[in-house]
């Protein structure tokens, strides 16, 4: 196919098919959330989708992320808006309004109660033939059953009213609170047990993780569930603007869920590695040093004095002595732990890194770090072992810079850049922000990361404005992308 | 034009008669490169087949496999096309004794006849059908992805002595990346994404019942179902599916029937190979509690 052809692509039907309408309303959703889905991308999509009948789902959802995303972080995200617009219209799709009120779901459910082995009588399961069907569901691991034993569990559980606005969470938590997920673990695990008496514990280990992910299952088909009544009652846009994601690298260190903070760390690995192939190529590709005059002059003898060829230094490029001053108190630490790792994970690109946590007493944790490859295992045993509090266990910066500077601020020398990650919540101690100053005064540079939004900035008991005049510079790093390019700028 | 495929499920069926299995997909992916005429950029952790799906698409389309090893420092005369310096050289030489003019030579010693194809150009210019594979893309420079802009959207060579190429057939193209770095976004607006992922346990222990001879049912059920363990763990490097087959096959070599946590622990480094992770995956498979407890 030539450009000429994608450019002026036949459009499937005139505007006003409902395919392609959807279809578009699925696109400017996408970009809202911040996946980038070019013009041409688009076009490739409904192109794509001629070729592929939206009967087959899993095929058609494969189909549009082919065309649509290209980048894996950004699956997730695209899954969620595929569910929310597509979510209802399965095998038979059909896009009158009408379909989209509760009835539809009502009569999948009435196939699916005869499918839980149970007459036409009264309106729902009790939650004792629920809890059984749950548990013959995961014992079996049949895909079918546990679907079906998701959408009873919201049924009876949810309590979803119409046209209440609240998202999908509050849902979710009120089902699984009921369904009890980790006595019915347990209940398998002791049946497993004692039927299969001889087995040994390799087994069971195996079991239990067999176990696990069909639980996860479960979870993530009630959420579906959840998320497919919330649309057919509230409308997709409304629905797919609640449901909006960040993408991994836009999630906020200090508000991140258990959830996200999983996907965070997930992301943090690709990312250490480009970040460690771009900095090695932006070394060996840089431009060469300054031009070398006395090589240069010794050139143009050959040339009858005519300086021809220019000739240059070799560069020698600086790689900074690194000293990390970490908070690790609550709120920040998330904050602290991912520039722990992406600091390490690059540390080739330092001639030294040394890393300070602290809370209100500071401590030396570069030893975790040293002789061992397993960077999370390090960061994790800084989180237990380290030896941070010094009184009650509230930031206290002015007394932790303090420590610093009396212990180590020997070490910091004109080759070093201190990094201070902090939010500069002081809870009303003394400041202390002459150490920052002395500090900068003998170091290369000082910076401060801050993972708190700018506007919040000497709000409350946060003082990054008086320790902000000493510093080379003040970051606000919320995010992976911010700290990455921040890193980006250091190395 | 005809296409090489009537409908997905040719596709994933070819496929697995050449023992590459697949979810539909991926196969999706495949049929609609050969229907729209682009090709497939191909993403994912090492070891899942992913060039292995460029060839095994050779294979079931009766295709010849052109394949492009990228490499830093890859350039123009390695990937497209280069003049055959001496044989130009020579020509004139022979051509002084004539005395032939100037522009003679200079139009004749720019033809197709010493002109080197290289794989981009061989793959345009090539009658047979065709699959072009262009292995691991990020290895190469971003100022080098350029070279391959043209190729990619209109299948087409342009060589400034000679004009433009356009392609005889088009090409079936799977790009392959390891992720090492963000590839420019003009190269993946051109191209179909596929990621291909660890498999699920189900076809994970298919592969092994297809690639592995001699193996038993319950045996490979038990290498799929300790490999999806392991790989639930944050590790280093998650065994792929070649390190599983490896692994597989060994078992059946030792003679073992059934795995247990000794055996386990005794082949895992078959299937980790950095020392953090297979002690990291020993300690934690020595224990009943699972992960999320």
């Amino acid at each position: 196919m030539t450009v000429a052809d994608l450019a002026a692509p036949e459009l499937p039907a005139a505007a006003g098919d409902p395919l392609l309408d959807l279809l578009n309303g699925f696109i400017a959703e996408l970009r809202a959330v911040g996946i980038p889905a070019s013009l041409t991308e688009n076009l490739d999509a409904m192109e794509a989708v001629k070729h592929i009948p939206i009967e087959d789902r899993d095929t058609f959802k494969y189909a549009l992320a082919a065309t649509l995303v290209k980048n894996q972080a950004h699956w997730k995200a695209f899954e969620t808006v595929f569910e929310v617009y597509f979510s209802l219209r399965g095998a038979q799709y059909e896009i009158t309004e009408d379909d989209l009120d509760l009835t539809d779901i009502e009569d999948a459910d009435g196939e699916i109660r005869a499918e839980g082995d149970r007459g036409g009588a009264g309106d729902m399961l009790s939650p004792e033939e629920l809890a059984e069907m749950l548990y013959r569901a995961l014992m079996r691991g049949d895909a079918e059953m546990i679907r079906a034993a998701a959408r009873q569990a919201v049924r009876r559980y949810a309590g979803m009213e119409p046209g209440r606005p609240v998202g999908g969470t509050y849902y979710l938590y009120r089902t699984l609170r009921n369904l009890d997920l980790d006595g019915v673990l347990e209940r398998l695990m002791d049946v497993a047990q004692e039927t299969e008496g001889d087995v040994d514990d390799f087994e069971l280990r195996l079991k239990r993780d067999t176990y696990e992910l069909r639980v996860a299952e479960l979870k993530r088909q009630i959420e579906a569930e959840i998320r497919r009544r919330l649309v057919a009652d509230r409308g997709v846009e409304a629905m797919a603007k609640t449901l909006r994601k960040p993408l991994p690298a836009d999630i906020d260190f200090m508000h991140a869920s258990r959830e996200e903070m999983a996907s965070l760390r997930k992301a943090i690995y690709p990312l250490t590695r480009k970040l460690a192939a771009r900095l090695v190529r932006k070394r060996r590709h840089g431009r060469s040093g300054p031009l070398d005059f006395r090589s240069t002059v010794r050139h143009s003898l050959s040339y009858g004095g005519v300086p021809v060829e220019p000739k240059f230094r070799h560069p020698r490029p600086h790689k900074p002595d690194i000293m990390v001053v970490a908070d690790v108190s609550g709120s920040v630490a998330a904050f602290a732990r991912f520039t722990l790792h992406l600091v390490y994970a690059i540390s080739s690109q330092f001639s030294k890194v040394r890393s300070f946590v602290f809370i209100d007493g500071l401590d030396e944790v570069t030893p975790f770090f040293e002789g061992t490859d397993d960077i999370a295992e390090a960061v994790h045993r800084v989180n237990t072992e380290a030896d941070v509090v010094w009184v009650d266990g509230h930031s206290d910066y002015g007394h932790a810079l303090g420590v610093f500077w009396d212990n180590y601020g020997n070490d910091v020398g004109p080759r070093t850049t201190v990094l201070i990650l902090g939010d500069a919540r002081n809870n009303y101690h003394a400041p202390e922000g002459w150490i920052v100053k002395a500090l900068r005064e003998k170091a290369r540079h000082l910076y401060w990361l801050n993972p708190e939004p700018r506007s919040y900035w000497d709000t409350g008991d946060s003082i990054v404005g008086e320790y902000a005049p000493h510093c080379d510079g003040v970051f606000e790093v919320r995010n992976l992308r911010q700290l990455e390019a921040f890193v980006d700028r250091l190395a | 034009m005809s296409h090489r495929f009537t409908d997905v499920d040719a596709v994933r069926e070819g496929l697995s008669k050449v023992d590459y299995l697949c979810d539909s997909g991926l196969a999706g992916v495949v049929y609609l490169a050969d229907r729209l005429d682009k090709p497939v950029l191909v993403e994912g952790p090492a070891g899942t087949g992913k060039t292995q799906l460029a060839k095994s698409v050779a294979e079931i389309t009766n295709s010849r496999l052109i394949r492009l090893q990228c490499y830093e420092g890859l350039d123009e005369a390695r990937a497209l096309y280069e003049w055959n310096y001496k044989k130009q050289l020579l020509r004139i030489q022979t051509e002084r004794e004539a005395d032939v003019g100037w522009d003679n030579i200079s139009t004749d010693i720019f033809s197709d006849e010493f002109l080197l194809t290289r794989p981009l150009l061989e793959a345009i210019r090539a009658t047979d059908p065709i699959v072009l594979l262009i292995d691991e893309v990020d290895r190469v420079e971003v100022e080098t992805e350029a070279l391959l802009l043209e190729i990619l959207s209109e299948y087409q060579v342009s060589i400034p002595e000679l004009g433009t190429m356009e392609a005889v057939q088009v090409p079936l193209v799977f790009l392959t990346s390891n992720n090492t770095r963000e590839l420019s976004e003009a190269l993946k607006r051109r191209c179909l994404y596929l990621h291909i992922d660890y498999p699920s346990m189900e076809r994970e222990k298919e592969i092994v019942l297809a690639k592995v001879p001699d193996i038993t049912d319950n045996l490979a059920d038990q290498v799929a179902r300790v490999v999806r363990s392991i790989r639930r763990l944050e590790l280093k490097k998650p065994p792929s599916v070649s390190e599983t087959l490896d692994w597989a096959r060994t078992l059946v070599l030792l003679g073992v029937q059934h795995v247990d946590a000794d055996i386990a622990a005794e082949t895992i480094n078959i299937l980790l190979k950095y020392q953090s992770d297979i002690t990291r995956a020993g300690k934690e498979l020595a224990t009943v509690e699972g992960l999320d407890s």
